[in-house]
């Protein structure tokens, strides 16, 4: 997959992904031991981004798990498609039971929820448990068995195990404390906010037409926002999204009044944006 | 595997100095202390994670220090708070290597000898040329940022400014502040800004350079910070250095706070708040299943063939909770109440209302400076400039703080309020009220009181813990680790 903490950050490069040398030495470990990687940090700091580009560099489909409270087994793992059963045992009228339940339990009636198709695939894959905080401890629990094993096992069926280890990438954003015990199977990846240097390049890959003053300006500005205490301190994505509003107004700089003008775009509670008029002198 | 590396790695550093002595001492040895040395700091570093570690070691370069950092702490490092105290240890375990040591990075780009180790000149030789040399350095690599120059910096000024030597009783400690004293660098802001600036004079522009040059000083404070522990595991031993490491953030005792540490502390809390928030938001729905939704349920079963395989319910109606917070405001608690007040207030939502008392010797309700969507930290300067605290005396008294609130707002605790008591439980010996609060507990539905003090002080000197503790649940609530299992215990109780 990949041959050193260098590649990989060549080829995330290529994919467009920007990263460091602790991120970069993390993803080949994870890679290299076969082990999932739990990554945390603030939002929009390109959590996602990462699994996705993992995704590409290395041809892999790219499985997503979207988490939330209340998702279950049936959602999570698989589910048997129990209509199709109906049917299949109306169907077959006057048949035997051991017959119709040697039939409606097989892989035609079994819907593959995320975790187990991830698990079944022979091609390379990408599997993406996103937000895992805002599950429920049950599945975390399920996660766990899956995790560790790389198998799931169906009663009906038996143990499906994985033939590929997936790369599994868990994404939390700190809403809770995942259980010690998924902690110790993951490695651990703490995604900050980038240095300036690497957000100037961030917000060039992906706002191609900007001049490198006005980079320059809006990536100091953020810097300088993100040292306030604020209830929300900016992301790159917000950075990026101010550097395009800041060129769709055609400003040739950004100065004190189109900062004012346009702090909406980063800053979206009415306190952070008092705090950061009256800090940096915007008005 | 990784066995082939085992065998000491150029940074090793100082060997001869851990208990396996020798210079034979491989790295799975210190591997092994290094990893007590994290658990003994507080770190649940589990077997498994430990052997973790060692299968990273065979995947990467060892010698390439930062990587093997890396690998160390997606392996054995999983909480983010946690990382601070990490990377100290690291740098004593593991300090950088002797080459990096004997030579320096200038901002011409060349290698130097480092400078020598002696001891600081005296505060008035101003023109010390070691001094103003570092003093130039320190200035370029404030312009550029670059952190190896900044390292570079920071080594050669804690080497060049070694503490005198106190009386025959060894060299005294170095300190970070002790060796930016030497520097100065506030006294190097008129020129860099001129410099930052290139003719510009708005004001913003002057703001944003001001920020820049505050974030790269305290980066090279940090660096200096390294640097003087590196030095401290040279002088004592890494494994007494290594206990002498401070402990992260949420360990900290709120009460006795260091201005660094309440400013660390203070950052601490809006995000401790918004995952206390959510954890409390969705506990309060998951343990609530209400009656039966009949509704639901039949049209569900219409699925599965007219058979109601799964009964749905009606979510319950959440149940908040009046707070009513009674909060000694005086020196000796001020950072606590402080702490406490900005937890509580970034959790509001999460309560109907919150109606705040502060007290010294005169009690005056000061919710009024908490406006909802206003910011916390501003409400608790605005209260403790205003608000009418302070009576005669100026001293802390319980008594008639806690009479004069049941006289004037006896009608603010009900039988849905939760009373919320914030104090040190010390008296300085006068009346204590039992009667009249324990008339105020058995009103309110719930009642605690939050004490800053360890466990082991309460009822030396003036405290009268165990008194009140008689009529309240009192809990120790020394740092932020306990404030928040308290304030989500609190939340769950509703």
């Amino acid at each position: 997959m990949f041959t050193s903490p260098a590649d990989v950050t060549a080829q995330l490069d290529k994919a467009g992904y920007l990263c460091d040398g602790p991120t970069a030495t993390t993803v080949f470990l994870a890679a290299r031991l076969g082990r999932p990687l739990l990554i945390e940090g603030p939002a929009g700091v390109g959590k996602t981004e990462l699994a996705k580009a993992v995704a590409a560099v290395t041809a892999a489909e790219l499985i997503r798990l979207q988490c939330y409270e209340g998702l279950d087994e049936a959602r999570a793992l698989y589910e048997w498609n129990y209509k199709k059963q109906l049917l299949r045992i109306q169907a077959s009228g006057g048949a035997d039971w051991e017959n119709t339940h040697e039939d409606i339990f097989t892989e035609e009636f079994l819907l593959a929820r995320p975790l187990l198709a991830a698990i079944r695939r022979a091609e390379p894959t990408v599997l993406l448990i996103d937000e895992a905080d805002k599950t429920d401890v049950e599945v975390e629990a399920l996660l766990l068995e899956v995790l560790s094993e790389f198998q799931v096992t169906i009663p009906e069926l038996g143990t499906v195990a994985a033939t590929k280890h997936p790369f599994v990438v868990v994404t939390s954003n700190a809403t809770r404390e995942l259980s010690e015990a998924l902690k110790r199977r993951c490695l651990y990846l703490y995604l900050d906010y980038p240095s300036a240097e690497r957000e100037k390049q961030i917000v060039q890959s992906r706002v191609p037409e900007i001049e490198d003053v006005l980079v320059e300006q809006v990536v100091a500005m953020i810097g300088a926002l993100r040292a306030l205490e604020l209830k929300k301190s900016p992301s790159v994505a917000e950075t990026i999204d101010w550097a395009r509003t800041v060129l769709a107004l055609g400003a040739k700089e950004l100065d004190a009044a189109t900062a004012r003008e346009t702090l909406g775009v980063v800053l979206k509670h009415v306190t952070d944006q008092r705090r950061a008029v009256d800090a940096l002198k915007l008005a | 595997m990784a066995h082939s590396h085992f065998h000491g790695p150029a940074f090793h550093g100082h060997p001869d100095r851990g208990r396996a002595g020798g210079a034979e001492a491989s790295l799975l040895d210190r591997h092994v202390q290094f990893v007590a040395a994290l658990r003994e700091a507080g770190l649940p570093v589990s077997v498994a994670e430990s052997l973790d570690a060692i299968a990273a070691f065979g995947q990467i370069d060892v010698l390439d220090r930062e990587a093997f950092r890396e690998a160390y702490a997606a392996t054995l490092v999983k909480r983010q708070i946690q990382r601070a105290v990490f990377d100290r240890l690291f740098d004593i375990w593991y300090p950088a290597g002797v080459g990096e040591e004997i030579h320096s990075w200038r901002s011409d780009g060349i290698w130097v000898p480092a400078e020598p180790s002696r001891e600081a000149p005296r505060r008035w030789v101003k023109d010390d040329p070691v001094r103003q040399r570092l003093r130039e350095e320190l200035s370029s690599y404030l312009l550029t940022g670059d952190e190896r120059l900044g390292r570079s910096v920071a080594r050669d000024a804690v080497n060049a400014f070694r503490p005198r030597e106190a009386g025959g009783r060894g060299p005294r400690t170095w300190s970070r502040s002790e060796v930016m004293s030497h520097l100065e660098p506030y006294t190097l802001w008129e020129n860099l800004l001129r410099e930052l600036l290139q003719g510009r004079t708005d004001e913003t522009a002057e703001a944003l350079v001001r920020s820049l040059l505050d974030r790269r000083l305290e980066d090279f404070t940090q660096f200096v910070e390294a640097d003087v522990r590196r030095h401290m595991a040279e002088r004592d031993g890494v494994e007494n250095a290594s206990r002498a490491t401070t402990k992260s953030v949420d360990q900290i005792a709120l009460a006795s706070a260091t201005a660094a540490e309440m400013k660390q502390i203070r950052r601490e809390i809006a995000p401790l708040a918004r995952r206390l928030g959510a954890r409390l938001a969705q506990k309060q729905r998951a343990g609530s299943r209400g009656v039966l939704d009949m509704r639901r349920t039949i049209r569900d079963a219409l699925a599965t063939g007219g058979v109601p395989l799964v009964v749905r319910t009606k979510p319950k109606r959440p149940t908040r909770m009046d707070l009513v917070i009674l909060c000694d405001v005086s020196q000796s608690v001020t950072s606590f109440a402080h702490f406490t007040l900005l937890l509580v207030y970034a959790l509001r939502e999460q309560f109907t209302r919150v109606r705040t008392f502060a007290f010294v010797d005169e009690v005056d309700e000061v919710t009024r400076y908490f406006t909802p969507g206003g910011d916390p930290a501003e409400a608790v300067r605005a209260m403790s400039q205003n608000a009418r605290v302070t009576g005669l005396s100026g001293r802390t008294d319980y008594g008639r703080a806690i009479e004069n609130l049941q006289r004037r707002w006896g009608d603010a605790i009900g039988s849905r309020t939760c009373l919320l008591i914030l104090g040190d439980a010390r008296t300085n010996y006068t009346s204590t009220a039992l009667p009249t609060l324990s008339g105020m507990v058995d009103r309110a539905h719930r009642a605690y009181w939050l004490n800053p003090e360890q466990r082991r002080m309460w009822d030396i000197g003036d405290s009268v813990a165990s008194r009140y503790a008689a009529v309240v649940p009192m809990v120790e609530c020394r740092n932020l680790a306990q404030l928040s299992e308290f304030v989500e215990q609190l939340g769950e109780a509703g």
